[in-house]
């Protein structure tokens, strides 16, 4: 890996409506994490205190949209990354938070808490607090231009290694046989 | 066992502090606290924000597929649902027993996760908290400053997560998400090449596992106060046990207890589980509230996990967690403890059992084997349950002649421990913020609390450890009166209104 030697790119991350399946595979790449920490400094990420998304080169994000905040949280991350990396299936395509779409949000919600199983009452959850769910789930790029995309569910640790790795390197990321995949 | 602080009784005209750990930045959950003038607490919610709807969703798939799409609730504990699922459409397959090949492989997989993930959760995410201090500088808060503070800590945590995680790639196919377990048994055993590969580690694992315990149990000495008495909420418990008492994450009965420690129910089979366990449905979260049907709503919650399971069981059939148990029980003399804070100790203790427990495992010939399958006489129902790391886990499945799903239940861990959780982080409101002015500190105070739970809002839709957080005052008409976040260093800031 050769940045610009003495200059850390802030990395910043997020699980939108995703499993963090895609966050767990970044931090498979094991002891390589040390490696990473040395070149890249983690803006806004689960896995930091950082609540106020600064300007980053790359934001990395996994999970795709299904509630207003998810939609806010995505141009955020667009305004502020210069690099946005759709990471996992359910960035790219909804994945399988997106089987809920051939059916109605209201039937859903209805047979969750009004008719399932040992149930002591029945109601829908309403509250202010809680953020409006979307109709449909969609994909990132439906709302935002996303630079690079990273097919699987999740991506293995040595194709999310090798793209950050180019990218870091300021090259075109070049997944070749083996590393591409999408189960 | 209150629910004070639940609700106020006059919410009108109190200050809204909504703690939004994750509404703005993760999307998943967050807290609200409602002040009166005199910035008495009076009422404190943690709200899980986020809804999928899986349970729905399932229903009209054909059954084999389910033990590989429900993984994809949550990609921290996958493993647990691949085989709660696979233990549900066991009972639809008609395999009453599995082959011994079969049962071990899924054990060595199930304990895989039980070490990748507790490691996880103790280093990567909780360890900052502990060692730096719970209102340290927020920039070192991570495991990057661990990695800098601590290099030799974080190494090992790195690397008893990996090794977990080869656990699971070497039995499930795959780290994240494998394909292993199928209704009926697994579709792969152990080679002695892959045997030999894990076998190379586990020495190693094991005493890295007893070091973390003896970490856990000096923070507890350098503090013991603190530990004993932060958050503490009072409750039942409930997990699985073996057939003699003894612990045991991969299947059992249900046994609960109160918060004395008396039995309430034991030697519950799991299939019942709808006759003991009911769910509240509560407006202001999608997470519903579980509660033993018996006691009521208000009497009848429960906490699930390490706490639980330590406590609840006889026995830790592995001699040096067995050990660790027995010191746990007499430094907590002899009676229950419902301090959160224990359940770091509690998960350190599990994290060695389950390296022990593959180390016996992978040097059983079993593993070995390529007797894989069993079936039996069709059925149309079945229920797993299984202890994931976080907790009991319950799936429940109706299956159709055609082979499809027509009805799923799920109560994941981390619901379980939601009233808990709330009643927690109330405590720490009422002990640490009442009548006082906020601070960084404090919101992390709130959110050490909840994290001692290892919530995985994912499985209910999960936020992984150090959530940001950003805190409003709004006075009851919705004007804002005063707003703190941290910023990008983690100084907490005042953006001028
Ligand atoms: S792509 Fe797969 S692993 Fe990634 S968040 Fe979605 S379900 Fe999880």
């Amino acid at each position: 890996m050769n940045t610009v030697i003495g200059k850390k790119l802030k990395v910043a991350t997020t699980s939108l409506a995703g499993c963090f399946g895609c966050h767990m595979s970044l931090l498979d790449i094991d002891e390589r994490l040390f490696d990473l920490i040395e070149l890249i400094e983690f803006d806004r990420s689960p896995l930091t205190d950082i609540k106020e998304l600064g300007s980053c080169d790359i934001g990395i994000i996994e999970g795709g949209l299904c509630n207003a905040e998810n939609v806010h949280v995505l141009r955020e991350f667009r305004r502020q990354c210069k690099i946005l990396i759709a990471i996992g299936a359910c960035a790219i395509n909804g994945g399988l938070p997106a089987q809920r779409n051939q059916l109605s949000l209201a039937l859903i919600l209805q047979e969750v808490y009004h008719t399932s199983v040992g149930l002591a009452n029945g109601l829908i959850p309403n509250d202010p607090e809680l953020p409006l769910p979307l109709a449909k789930v969609r994909a990132l790029h439906e709302v935002v231009n996303i630079d690079y995309f990273i097919p699987g569910c999740p991506p293995s640790a040595d194709t999310i290694w090798k793209a950050l790795n180019d990218i870091l390197g300021g090259r075109e990321p070049e997944l070749g046989h083996g590393l591409i995949q999408y189960d | 066992m209150s629910h004070q602080l639940e609700t106020a009784l006059h919410p009108s005209g109190l200050r809204r502090v909504a703690i939004d750990t994750v509404s703005r930045v993760e999307g998943h959950g967050k807290v609200t606290i409602l002040l009166d003038e005199r910035n008495q607490v009076q009422q404190v919610r943690l709200h899980i924000v986020e809804f999928r709807g899986f349970e729905r969703f399932i229903q009209g798939r054909p059954y084999w597929e389910v033990p590989v799409m429900v993984q994809r609730l949550c990609g921290i504990c996958p493993v647990s649902h691949h085989l709660a699922a696979s233990k549900a459409l066991d009972q639809v397959v008609g395999a009453t027993r599995l082959t011994p090949t079969a049962e071990k492989i899924r054990r060595l997989m199930h304990y895989g996760q039980i070490l990748q993930s507790h490691a996880l959760h103790f280093f990567y995410l909780c360890s900052p908290d502990l060692l730096f201090g719970f209102d340290s500088e927020v920039s070192r808060r991570n495991i990057v400053g661990i990695a800098a503070a601590h290099p030799e800590i974080a190494k090992r945590g790195v690397l008893l997560r990996k090794f977990g995680q080869e656990v699971i790639r070497v039995t499930a196919g795959k780290r994240i998400h494998g394909t292993g377990s199928v209704p009926g048994g697994v579709n792969k055993s152990v080679t002695l090449e892959e045997r030999e590969l894990l076998l190379a580690d586990i020495y190693q694992t094991v005493g890295w596992c007893r070091d973390a315990v003896r970490l856990i149990k000096e923070l507890h000495a350098q503090n013991p106060a603190l530990y004993k008495e932060f958050g503490v909420c009072r409750s039942n418990t409930m997990s699985l046990v073996g057939a003699e008492g003894e612990l045991d994450f991969y299947h059992g009965s249900l046994r609960a207890r109160d918060g004395n420690g008396g039995i309430l129910f034991d030697a519950v089979d799991y299939c019942d589980y709808a006759q003991y366990i009911q769910e509240e449905v509560k407006p202001w979260s999608y997470m519903k509230f579980p509660f033993f049907t018996a006691f009521g709503k208000r009497n009848g919650w429960y906490k699930v996990g390490p706490l639980a399971r330590v406590q609840n069981c006889d026995r830790i059939p592995t001699p040096l967690a067995e050990i660790e148990r027995r010191e746990f029980i007499d430094y907590c003399g002899g009676l229950p403890t419902h301090a959160p804070l224990a359940y770091h100790w509690a998960r350190m203790i599990e994290l060695l059992h389950a390296a022990e427990t593959i180390k016996d495992l992978l040097h059983d010939d079993d593993i070995l084997g390529d007797d894989l399958v069993r079936t039996g006489e069709r059925a149309t129902e079945g229920v797993g349950v299984i202890e994931a790391p976080r907790g009991t886990l319950i799936h429940h499945y109706r299956v159709d002649e055609d082979d499809l799903v027509t009805m799923c239940n799920l109560i994941v861990s981390t619901t379980h421990n939601n009233q808990a959780m709330n009643e927690a982080i109330r405590q720490v409101a009422r002990r640490y913020l009442d009548g006082c002015e906020i601070t960084e500190g404090l919101l992390n105070h709130i959110e050490v609390a909840i994290r001692c739970f290892d919530p995985c809002l994912s499985c209910a839709t999960h936020a992984l450890g150090q959530m940001p957080l950003a805190v409003e005052l709004v006075d009851a008409a919705g004007v804002r009166l005063h707003a703190l976040s941290r910023n990008g260093d983690g100084a907490v800031c005042q953006p001028c209104a």
